[in-house]
């Protein structure tokens, strides 16, 4: 058997003819794998769903119950028979839930890895390593002038921020799925203990997350009686990106726009969104990060996904690894 | 090094001028010497460092990785000094060194540094720095910062340290040199005043305040001397024992650019006058003339010929040893007769001293002034000393109206800081083609002017109108039937090779929102080009 006659590319997403399932299809399907909540990976309207507990769990806070006609769990590290292919959960280390795919049949073994990343994240189960023939890798930050610095330091940089501009609000955009809970996480671990204020986008992940047992400290709803500006003078106040180019931020005195993404890095990106403060905080991998997992796999083939292929396609050649994208549509380039 | 990288990488996105000090005064008084002077000459253009081109920046990256994954890696970012500090091969462990270098060593590194072996000490810095810092360095050693900080704000800044004005500091700085250890330790408190070794130095500017509704209700036109308000720029030449400085109002020394001028000099002491173009007393050319002689390096003597520069002076603040600041106005004017007429009147010249008997006849002086290159009037206190700043009350101006026209709003961008969430900066045209087949073309910029309720009005009118968005634009719905016109006040028309409509305007504003006109009765780029060509007294273009 071929790998590509275990998992190809077809419009709806990657298939696998002899499990007959998609894994993240962007389409509806009679039975998807699903590797995380995001939206554009997880969709509603499918037959039959298998995921994490926490991925089948945002997926009802997003579309509501009866977001497809049933549902299954898995946990991490366990493997499911379906139709004679093997396929294991394992964990991805991109946000709460989130886990790698593995397929395994005819002697070949295939991991879809969703998105990952490999730096510490109190707020969810850390990446594990899959042995594998075929690595199927995202390539979000796949260029080698991506480097995500420690977040530590870029939270530092916001406490010094708010330390040295007291009369402002902090604006942080952060999307609402894992990044937001862990820029709350990371406040928490360098000793911010005043509440922080969120977006109403925001409070259902992060109760969720709160719910299975993350200590976020005091989170209140950036809400108030009109006339009184004052009252978030020295706040940090977290939501989605767009909220803040919104007529919702008016609120707020001398705002600091503020955003938390690996697209930070580049210095053109923060000015083109008129971010003050950019705060390198990413939920993918960096270039370094993709590489070395790459080789960790032990995989003899990769296929690149979502991003920028062609980087790490070169990569992979010049590292004597064989390689191609893979060429799927309908995910997010740029979501961070 | 770090400190000084975070500086520049906040400064640039911050756009509030508040903002910028509080980052420049808190880097200042928490960051050693010799690193914070250095930063302070880097900023204000004062740090000599031998430049590397980017070829050889270029170079020497390519020697360590990739050139596919660089080509992908520039083609991402754009801009060669940030993505080599991005893509740059951090050392084995064992082979970097073990602290990153402050910027007192890179800089001393650098200057140390033979032609030859410059490329080699810059790619050991950049081993030795992480991103940022690499950035900073890289950014050090191919010129310019541009991190919209100018010199003036630094000394802004500066006074931030302590209790010292920054007039004071204005009139010390040219005597000084990075990395200004005297300067820092005079503004903490914990040394005197630098002594004024140097000679020619800068002299703190006075400057009026523009007149208001009830300003000249409570003053008598008999103790007021008034002189036209020319339109070049604001200069003060100094000469004192054979060392000549033209500086520009802010303190910043422009003789390099003049040395037609400067030749001129034939005198000791401080002269304050407008920098014009042209042929005194005849002829006097327009500010678009003079900006052919602005922000230049060096000047051709071609460009020295067609474009010659005098001054036509103000004031007299320094006659040979004798500082003449405390003396009133009057007869620092007779001080200034007899000390212009010494010197070559192509070069020199006195601004007239215009006589009045009541408001109202000034008035109509200012509304019809007898040259295009006038302004407006200004108005001085006959006993008034020449003081440093703006002090309120001696020295008044009094414009002449700005030129109006109808545009209509074509694009709107998002705002900075607490307008972020407002559309307020304004890209708006006028009508252009032959009838039937009209555009609009894009004649100017404008993002002030307008009240905060009226911001409010555009800013929904935007988000209403919108056709299209590329980042944080939008292009607004304009045609013949449908646009929202702007009443545009200005100063004045240059000619633009960059603008498609080939006019520029000089600080534009919002005067009024025509909720009221149609789109098409807006004005056609005709009636700008009209104005162009004759830069006569004021009328209203629209």
């Amino acid at each position: 058997m071929r790998a590509r006659d275990l998992l190809h590319p077809r419009p709806e997403g990657l298939y696998c003819p002899p499990g007959d399932f998609f894994i993240d299809p962007v389409k509806p399907v009679a039975r998807a794998l699903i590797t995380h909540g995001h939206s554009d990976h997880a969709r509603a309207g499918h037959g039959a769903v298998l995921a994490t507990r926490e991925t089948i769990d945002i997926m009802g806070l997003r579309y509501g119950e009866g977001f497809a006609g049933s549902i299954q769990a898995a946990t991490l590290g366990e493997t499911f028979d379906l139709n004679g292919v093997t396929v294991g959960f394992h964990p991805a280390g991109h946000v709460l839930g989130s886990a790698q795919i593995a397929v395994e049949h005819g002697g070949i073994r295939i991991v879809a890895s969703g998105d990952y990343k490999r730096r510490r994240d109190a707020t969810c189960a850390p990446f594990e390593p899959v042995a594998c023939d075929v690595f199927i890798t995202e390539a979000t930050f796949g260029l080698p002038v991506f480097h995500h610095p420690d977040d530590r330091q870029e939270i530092a940089r916001l406490l010094k921020s708010v330390g040295q501009f007291p009369e402002s609000a902090h604006l942080v955009g952060a999307y609402a799925l894992g990044k937001a809970q862990r820029v709350m996480k990371l406040l928490r671990e360098a000793g911010f203990d005043r509440p922080i204020h969120i977006h109403g986008a925001l409070a259902k992940l992060t109760s969720y997350y709160q719910g299975r047992g993350i200590d976020l400290g005091d989170i209140e709803p950036a809400t108030l009686e009109p006339g009184a500006k004052s009252d978030f003078a020295g706040a940090i106040v977290i939501g989605p990106p767009s909220a803040f180019a919104d007529r919702w931020a008016r609120r707020f005195p001398e705002p600091i726009s503020c955003f938390a993404s690996g697209w930070m890095r580049i210095r053109q990106r923060a000015k083109q969104r008129g971010v003050e403060l950019p705060l390198i905080i990413s939920d993918h991998s960096d270039w370094i990060e993709l590489t070395e997992t790459i080789l960790e796999t032990g995989a003899s083939e990769v296929w690149v996904t979502h991003g920028r292929e062609e980087a790490l396609v070169r990569w992979c050649e010049l590292a004597g690894i064989a390689a191609q994208p893979l060429h799927l549509v309908g995910y997010e380039d740029e979501g961070d | 090094m770090e400190a000084f990288a975070e500086l520049l990488d906040r400064l640039v996105l911050t756009p509030s001028r508040n903002g910028k000090l509080k980052l420049l005064t808190d880097y200042f008084s928490t960051t050693p010497d010799p690193d914070r002077g250095l930063a302070l000459a880097a900023i204000t253009g004062d740090l000599s460092i031998a430049a590397v081109k980017p070829a050889m920046l270029r170079t020497l990256v390519m020697e360590r990785m990739d050139p596919v994954l660089f080509g992908y890696s520039y083609d991402y970012v754009g801009d060669l000094a940030e993505t080599v500090s991005l893509v740059w091969p951090e050392p084995p462990a064992d082979k970097k060194p073990n602290h990153t270098p402050t910027l007192g060593e890179v800089v001393g590194a650098l200057q140390s540094a033979s032609r030859s072996d410059g490329p080699a000490v810059l790619a050991q810095l950049l081993d030795a720095a992480g991103i940022s810092a690499r950035y900073a360095i890289i950014k050090l050693v191919t010129g310019g910062l541009r991190i919209g900080v100018s010199a003036r704000l630094a000394k802004q800044a500066l006074a931030g340290l302590g209790t010292v004005d920054v007039s004071e500091i204005e009139e010390v700085w040219h005597g000084l040199d990075p990395p200004y250890r005297s300067l820092f330790a005079w503004l903490e408190g914990k040394a005197p005043r630098p002594e004024k070794a140097a000679r020619a130095l800068f002299r703190s500017v006075m400057l009026s305040h523009a007149v208001e509704d009830n300003d000249l209700a409570r003053i008598d036109p008999a103790d007021y001397a008034a002189e036209w308000k020319w339109d070049g720029i604001r200069v003060q030449a100094v000469s004192e024992g054979g060392l000549r400085k033209l500086y520009s109002r802010t303190g910043d020394e422009i003789s390099g650019a003049f040395p037609d001028l400067v030749e001129a000099m034939t005198f000791d002491g401080a002269l304050d006058g407008e920098l014009l173009v042209g042929h005194p007393p005849e002829h006097t050319g327009t500010f678009s003339d003079l900006q052919q002689r602005l922000n230049r390096k060096s000047v051709s003597p071609k460009m020295r010929e067609r474009f010659p520069v005098f001054v036509r002076c103000y004031d007299l603040l320094q006659d040979g040893p004798e500082d003449l600041r405390p003396l009133p106005l009057l007869e620092r004017r007779a001080r200034l007769e007899i000390f212009v007429a010494r010197l070559d009147p192509a070069r020199f010249d006195l601004s007239p001293v215009i006589a009045f008997s009541d408001w109202s006849a000034l008035d109509n002086l200012r509304r019809h002034p007898p040259h295009p290159v006038i302004e407006g009037v200004m108005i001085k206190q006959k006993v008034s000393p020449y003081l440093a700043g703006r002090p309120r009350g001696p020295w008044f101006k009094w414009k002449r109206d700005p030129y109006t026209v109808d545009a209509v709003l074509m694009y709107a961008q998002r705002g900075h800081g607490k307008r972020s969430s407002f559309y307020s900066d304004y890209t708006f045209g006028v009508w252009a083609g032959s009838e039937g087949g009209e555009e609009l073309v894009p004649v100017g910029k404008a993002y002030f002017g307008f009240t905060d309720e009226e911001l409010r009005q555009i800013d929904k009118y935007v988000r209403d109108n919108t056709i299209e968005r590329f980042g944080p634009v939008r292009s607004v719905r304009a045609d013949r039937r449908n646009g929202l016109v702007l009443e545009i006040a200005f100063e004045g028309l240059n000619r633009s090779t960059r603008h498609k409509s080939g006019v520029a305007m000089r600080f534009p504003r919002i005067s009024r929102l025509r909720w009221d006109k149609p789109a098409a009765e807006a004005d056609r780029i005709e009636t700008l080009q009209a104005l162009l060509d004759e830069p006569v007294a004021p009328t209203s273009a629209g």
